[in-house]
């Protein structure tokens, strides 16, 4: 019979072996992080372009895991018109519903990146995408500019508003592209705790 | 064995705890927007001004009453137009002025967004705006043999909206009012004609609304004619860069002044009179946040 102080100690134990195994797996890391990154959406469409841009994105990298993840507020979009930004947020994105677009993957090639050396490194990035409460699996090529202990990540690609659950109203069908290009540029710098 | 097992969490979480770092240490401030399309709930004001820099051209219609009959087309032979235009000086400021058929009436008008409902870092329950306007009819007098004064053209009203957006799809304002009169029909009337209304709105889709709005007006404040309260119901349509409202009341007037105080018509005598108000949005000066 252990008394209840010897399975305290032992449990202590425990958590100090789980720490010392969890690290010496993880090793070194640094993560890199930003709250003002940038994102932009565009679409061209025979009636009406629509952009938007958003400067108050959160980005997180997390060196050598390779572990990437992105969050915005869908409502600090902001656009040329305050109506179009209005339907953007009602109608399209209803964003008192899904307040938040996030994306959570991996780097897969972070092993071919030196982050000790300055330079503009290809990046595939792969993993899930949640817009409008719709998450979708998605690949995509950017690059990861190393420069002055900052990282920034660029990549533009396009997503399909069907892929998300966006309706298009039959009456504005042709005011608004299916396809949106997304631009991202994000500088994160060393996160100090 | 059971020390990978415990191991896997630890791995799992590492994409979770990066989201953690994002996570903000005070939620950001949300506010309530759109409680209403358009800065009318049917006939009267709602908690909505025109965005910061944004003209709004608003055209409001009312036809004849319904139960004029088959030679007057229902109503449709006559009409009372107001022509408007409002402005959102700031976030909270807007003014306006129009222009209405019924007595040439000019009006203007200022609409102060005081509290707005917000959720997330500061919390806040209601909206509240306060609004004013001027009225001035110019036809010609009805007395011209007696002595008249420019200020007898007058009229003003002042109005408390408060308004409440529950989720997205309903709303509701209440609207306490004062119309001050500076000329009435007689000395049994009141100058100050307080009522008591308010309105709501259900979204049926993410660009149709029905709407309501009422307004009591307390007894004994009118005497020389018969007012009763104003009651509309319509739907809101908004397409792109319109909102059309479409309607029934049983107020002739387009004013503040004309339906709160000045309702004759009744519903179940069938003085309902069809309106519509189209408004048209826009973008004058660009937001800076925009522009940057």
């Amino acid at each position: 019979m252990t008394s209840p102080e010897n399975r305290f100690t032992m449990k202590r134990f425990w958590i100090v072996i789980l720490l010392i195994a969890g690290f010496s797996l993880c090793g070194y890391s640094q993560t890199y992080v930003t709250k003002n990154g940038m994102i932009r959406f565009y679409s061209e469409a025979q009636l009406e372009k629509i952009e938007a841009i958003n400067r108050q994105v959160n980005a997180a990298l997390m060196n050598p895991t390779g572990d990437i993840v992105f969050k915005v507020l869908v409502k600090s979009f902001n656009f040329e018109k305050a109506m179009m930004q209005e339907h953007f947020n009602e109608n399209y994105m209803e964003s008192d519903k899904y307040s938040e677009a996030t994306f959570v993957g991996k780097i897969t090639n972070i092993k071919d990146i030196n982050f000790t050396k300055e330079g503009t490194y290809p990046a595939f990035v792969e993993g899930k995408m949640t817009i409008h409460g719709q998450t979708q699996l998605m690949k995509q090529k950017g690059t990861l500019e190393i420069k002055n202990d900052a990282v920034t990540a660029r990549a533009k690609f396009n997503i399909l508003l069907a892929d998300y659950k966006v309706s298009i109203p039959n009456t504005v069908v042709n005011k608004i592209s299916r396809s949106i290009e997304i631009t991202i540029e994000v500088t994160m710098t060393k996160l100090t705790k | 064995m059971f020390l990978l097992l415990q191991l896997i969490p630890l791995v799992v979480s590492a994409q979770d705890s990066l989201l953690n770092i994002l996570k903000d240490e005070k939620p950001p401030v949300n506010y309530a927007e759109a409680a209403f399309k358009a800065t009318r709930i049917v006939i009267g004001q709602s908690i909505e001004n025109p965005a910061q820099g944004n003209m709004l051209l608003l055209i409001t219609h009312h036809f004849g009453a319904l139960n004029t009959g088959y030679e007057n087309l229902y109503g449709l032979k006559q009409a009372t137009i107001r022509i408007g235009m409002e402005y959102g000086l700031t976030k909270r400021l807007a003014f306006g002025f129009g222009l209405n058929t019924d007595r040439n009436t000019w009006d203007g008008f200022l609409k102060f967004k005081l509290l707005r409902q917000r959720s997330g870092g500061k919390r806040f329950p209601f909206s509240l705006s306060l609004f004013a306007n001027t009225a001035i009819y110019t036809t010609k007098w009805e007395n011209p043999d007696r002595k008249n004064y420019f200020i007898s053209r007058m009229s003003y009203c002042f109005q408390v909206l408060l308004a409440r957006k529950f989720g997205s799809r309903f709303s509701l304002q209440i609207t306490p009012s004062m119309v001050h009169k500076n000329l009435v029909l007689t000395s049994a009337d009141h100058n100050d004609i307080y009522t008591l209304g308010g309105g709501g709105r259900i979204k049926i889709s993410n660009r149709v609304s029905i709407n309501a709005e009422y307004h009591h007006v307390f007894n004994g404040q009118v005497r020389s004619t018969n007012v009763y309260d104003s009651f509309s119901t319509g739907v809101d349509i908004e397409t792109g860069g319109h909102v059309f409202q479409i309607f029934l009341t049983n107020s002739m007037g387009e004013n503040e002044e004309g339906f709160l105080a000045n309702t004759t018509g009744r519903w179940n005598k069938g003085d309902i009179f069809l309106g519509f108000n189209i408004t048209r949005i826009f973008t004058i000066i660009q937001p800076k946040s925009y522009r940057e």
